[in-house]
């Protein structure tokens, strides 16, 4: 018998990589229908008021354009704010697409030009003439900051005594902190392949990080209960973009109504700065400390934008009552409403923006009292989340700072500003912790083992580049001890077994339990199948006396005993078990996060202020890496976000137009190959056998906490510069 | 995009027979097309030029060098002669755009690029350079990138070429052909100023078309360096760019070239902070000296004033790099 080792935790390639690599994998623009009509968007150029007309003569005498939707003659939606709510929706009003005149913000969808080619439509949409009653339009944060709200969140309360605390303090800070708008932009741009069947069902491909959330929001809006199913088998990246029902779908959807034909809405890039975004952020941090650093007093407001019409919240403050020990904190959190769109969780949301200001605030701390800035996180350990009052599950964070520490050679850092340099380079060293919940959702899954001897496996979640197939097949194959070769897992479909939206970085914990469940489950069913026949060799074995290994059952007493799983099929026939998996009841004594350490080398050109990442360390502690390959991306990819976000990402608003205005990717900067250095990503080992039965926590978010900070921080050391606002280009540190 | 025609002559006097007024040349298209689909322009016709005879990089018998129009950026930056005689060139090419769109873009398309300006690219938003008479937002809005020198009432837009800004610097000629026939126009007469009329960036006529650019003999090889600042490290156009040349007798400037890019709407020289330089001892004193005569008038607005010094600096940095002979 071949004994085969577990696929969990290998660096395995990733088992959808062959078909991306070869432009086999099929995304939502992709996919072909006969008689497909193509729909263009038209967006407002004003900030608010209403539409007064849109004159449309001239787009439809295009030989070629077949309709132009506007909310003068779309087809019935539904009318209560009920039905527009989806898995992420904000507190509020929904946005509803083509519902009215009025014209929210800038950008916002007004019509649907469908023709019978893309380049048509487009054309089509150019000759649209709009005639709003234009109204004042506020999109400055900082010029509402007077009629700010409180944030419908629920804040921890104040906890100790801050104000004399702070008195009593040996050191205090007081520093604020900004951040402006960022846009998720995903390589794939939104899109929807609206499919009309024969008996007036929708079969939509769109790219979504939720393929039910969707089916439910059209079911919903459009009344259309049981009718309509939603794939999405590959996602082109969506950073969160994909979590609530985009404007393209909805379009998509009224056009193939009113015309009884298949239709597909493609968004350029230019509308990808259309819908949601990370907000932009005000935050003001005060720190009172003894005379080593060790904390006695913080405080931590946030105001961030939302929309006029919902109240966008994320956890940007609640990090700072969490991540040390501090007997005295008060966390605050406003928002301020502008006539722009509701931005939307973005890579880390909240975490990204909160802990950077935490994070910059502990390194000025670390040079006031004159402390290293990693002695000064140390000296403020905590095992316990301080928020709830409950112990961590696991905390491999002084790991992390220490191996991270050892692999960057931090210990070989000069304190002083300024006082490492090469030539005209400044060269300085950064770092700062990052945190993360490990959360886990209910989630569903369906395992069958057919008598092709394979194992399909299946839940409606996504893959939006993570690696969930793969993942998933390695849990599969895991639990059952098949080779990897021999499972298949589907996603992506609506149709599939209920999974909560792919996001917070809870796939690998909330579907990756329901896989292993259901897959125990069938284990259950092999062994009881045996079990059939008085003299089975498995009789009166339990289910923990067997073991499953290359595709067979052995008893564990006598490994001679054992069963090929497909012998056991031919009898049976397809086996299935389908589970439902909610967090376990233990986690709700502890507090459950992911931690990391980042440390970064920047070059400073003292006289040009043009600023190099040169490298990265980031020590990840996230439970069980089932695939460290896949893990590591994660990571990487959250570290170059990380860079970007500190130096470079910024969507700029021209707020006399009330519009942003860097719409596209020449202007709107993220980091090329050439800003990018070593990235050195190493995972520490953490046992929890608590946070769910895999032990993993997952890491999407992760990588990229902590980062902004940790560069902001070097450019500190580098330069003796503190740049609070971001992001940090050259005229800034000039 | 509007709809339009399209013909590809192989002639050179009949592609500029097939020109109306409101016809475009295209040829590697890597700007013209995002135009056209941002309806920034709308042609009537596209008259695609890349079957007439304009490729090739030859010697001229005053030993400089002969650019056809349809030669590549890759090509042109790549070339044995160029990395030999001009490297200034050759490095300000490599600091433009990415790889693959050097490997589309041509020479006479490079010098035909248009602004970046956020506004002039968004047809929703008044720009005086899309629609003439229209406004210009960008005065009191968001114009970091915008210009610091040469500006005018209607318009702060930039050159966005790397190209062009060594190419000034060299003195290079700019050879086109159009209904009247052939003609040269100096590199520094070549691209305009905005004045009242920003709609036309260069003094090219209707049916216009760019033949050649030729390079005279002296490259400035020993001594020239390319210093482009930006915000990211690639593929992002110039917040300032330096093309700085000179020739050292010992330590002192016998001749010197420096133009500007990302600061005017043209490449920025000015003789004299070049003549300021010749018989001065290649240092700082003098580097800073000609930076005050090159960015004499310079005035920037709520966003950008940070580029007259970072163009200082720039400059200074790069005629020290040019002295010291080394690439920055």
């Amino acid at each position: 018998m071949n004994s085969m080792t577990s696929p969990l935790g290998k660096p395995v390639d990733r088992v959808d990589g062959p078909l991306k690599v070869t432009g086999q994998a099929q995304y939502a623009a992709e996919f072909q229908v006969p008689g497909l009509l193509y729909g263009s968007v038209v967006n407002s150029s004003i900030a608010r008021g209403r539409i007064l007309q849109i004159d449309s003569s001239a787009a439809e005498a295009v030989p070629g354009v077949v309709l132009v939707l506007t909310h003068a003659n779309r087809p019935p939606i539904a009318s209560y704010d009920k039905a527009y709510e989806d898995e992420d929706s904000a507190d509020g009003a929904s946005f509803r697409p083509l519902f009215n005149d009025r014209v929210l913000y800038s950008g916002q969808p007004i019509a649907l030009v469908v023709a019978e080619n893309l380049e048509l439509a487009r054309y089509a949409g150019s000759l649209l003439k709009v005639e709003y009653a234009a109204e004042p339009h506020n999109t400055d944060l900082r010029a509402r900051l007077g009629k700010m709200h409180k944030a419908p969140a629920e804040i921890p309360p104040e906890r100790g005594d801050v104000g004399s605390a702070m008195a009593s303090a040996r050191y205090r800070l007081d520093v604020e902190y900004s951040s402006p708008v960022e846009h998720h932009n995903p390589m794939e741009p939104h899109a929807s392949t609206v499919h009309y069947l024969p008996d007036g069902q929708l079969e939509i491909h769109d790219k979504t990080q939720g393929v039910q959330n969707c089916m439910h929001y059209l079911e919903a809006v459009f009344g259309m209960e049981g009718q309509i199913r939603i794939l999405a088998p590959f996602v082109g990246g969506a950073f969160g973009s994909g979590l609530r029902p985009q404007y393209q779908l909805p379009l998509a959807v009224m056009a193939a109504l009113k015309l009884k034909q298949s239709v597909r809405v493609v968004l350029k890039r230019q509308q990808m700065f259309t819908f949601g975004y990370r907000p932009r952020t005000i935050q003001r941090i005060g720190i009172g400390a003894g005379p080593g650093g060790q904390l006695e007093a913080l405080t931590h407001q946030a105001i961030g934008q939302t929309s006029s019409f919902e109240d966008f919240t994320e956890h940007v403050v609640e990090w700072s009552g969490m991540l040390y020990q501090c007997p005295s904190v008060r966390l605050d959190y406003r928002l301020v409403s502008l006539d722009m769109y509701t931005p939307l969780d973005m890579r880390a949301p909240g975490a990204a923006l909160g802990v950077f200001a935490l994070e910059c605030a502990m390194d000025e701390l670390a040079s006031a009292a004159g402390v290293d800035p990693l002695a000064l996180r140390l000296t403020n350990y905590t095992d316990r989340n301080g928020n709830q009052d409950k112990p961590y599950s696991s905390k491999a964070l002084r790991e992390c700072y220490e191996q991270g520490a050892e692999r960057f050679g931090w210990s070989k850092r000069l304190p002083e500003p300024r006082s490492m340099r090469e030539g005209n380079q400044l060269i300085g060293w950064g770092m700062a912790t990052g945190v993360w919940e490990a959360l886990q959702m209910p989630a569903s899954a369906k395992a069958c083992l057919g008598p092709d001897g394979r194992l399909k496996v299946s839940s409606a979640t996504a893959d939006i580049g993570t690696g969930t197939y793969t993942v998933m097949t390695q849990i599969a194959a895991a639990a059952l001890g098949l080779p990897m070769e021999r499972v298949d897992f589907h996603l992506g479909d609506s149709s599939l077994s209920k999974a909560p939206l792919e996001g917070g970085s809870a796939t690998v914990s909330s579907v990756g339990s329901a896989v292993q469940k259901a897959c125990e489950e069938l284990r259950q069913k092999l062994l009881d199948a045996t079990q059939q026949s008085p003299e089975s060799p498995f009789t009166g074995a339990r289910l923990e006396d067997v073991s499953f290994n290359a595709g067979n059952m052995v008893l564990k007493s006598a490994p001679e005993t054992s069963v090929d799983l497909q012998q056991i099929i031919a009898m049976t026939g397809a086996l299935e078990a389908e589970v439902s998996v909610k967090p376990g009841e233990k986690r709700n004594e502890y507090a459950t996060s992911t931690h990391s350490a980042v440390f970064v080398e920047v070059r400073v050109d003292e006289a040009l202020g043009t600023v190099r990442v040169t490298r990265v360390v980031s020590a990840v502690a996230a439970g069980r890496i089932v695939n460290p390959k896949t893990a590591g991306n994660q990571i990487v990819g959250g570290v170059v976000w990380g860079i970007g976000m500190a130096l470079q990402e910024e969507s700029q608003i021209d707020h006399h137009l009330g519009r942003f205005m860097n719409h596209n990717f020449a202007e709107y900067h993220i980091p090329v190959n050439a800003d990018i250095g070593a990235i050195d990503v190493l995972f520490v080992d953490e046992q929890d056998d608590v946070v769910n039965e895999l032990g993993s926590k997952g890491v999407g978010e992760i990588g990229i906490v902590g980062v902004a900070a940790a560069v902001a921080n070097a450019i500190y050391h580098a330069t003796g510069k503190r740049v609070r606002d971001l992001p940090i280009t050259l005229d800034k540190l000039m | 995009m509007n709809p339009f025609s399209y013909a590809r002559p192989t002639r050179i006097d009949e592609a500029i027979s097939l020109f109306q007024p409101d016809s475009r040349y295209i040829a590697g298209g890597t700007n013209l097309l995002d135009l056209m689909k941002e309806n920034v322009v709308r042609p009537a016709q596209l008259i695609d030029i890349t079957r007439l005879p304009l490729q090739g990089i030859e010697e001229t018998a005053e030993g400089g060098l002969r650019i056809g129009a349809l030669v590549s950026n890759s090509d042109l930056a790549w070339h044995p002669l160029v990395e030999r005689h001009y490297p200034l060139l050759a490095q300000a090419i490599l600091a433009g755009a990415s790889a693959q769109l050097r490997n589309m873009a041509s020479t006479g398309g490079n010098l035909l690029q248009r602004t970046r300006c956020y506004y002039f690219y968004d047809s929703t938003t008044a720009c005086n350079k899309r629609e003439p008479g229209t406004g210009c937002p960008a005065r009191s809005g968001l114009n970091r990138i915008h210009a610091i020198l040469g500006h005018s009432d209607a318009c702060i837009a930039v050159h966005p070429s790397d190209m062009c800004v060594a190419m000034a610097a060299l003195d290079a000629v700019v050879h086109v052909q159009g209904p009247q026939g052939e003609r040269q126009i100096a590199f520094n007469d070549f691209h305009r100023l905005p004045g009242e009329k920003p709609e036309r960036d260069n003094n090219l006529t209707d049916g216009e078309l760019i033949t050649a650019v030729e390079l005279p003999a002296s490259g400035f090889a020993e001594h020239s360096a390319y210093l482009k600042v930006r915000d990211r490290a690639s593929y992002a156009f110039a917040l300032v760019s330096v093309a700085a040349a000179l020739k050292l007798d010992g330590g002192t400037i016998s001749a010197a070239r420096i133009a500007l890019g990302g600061v005017a709407h043209k490449p920025w020289r000015r003789a004299e902070a070049e003549a300021a330089l010749v018989g001065q001892s290649a240092g700082d004193a003098a580097f800073n000296a000609a930076a005050d005569v090159l960015l004499q008038g310079a005035s920037g607005f709520e966003h950008n004033t940070f580029k007259i010094d970072l163009a200082r600096r720039a400059i200074v940095r790069a005629l020290t790099d040019a002295a010291k002979g080394v690439a920055p």
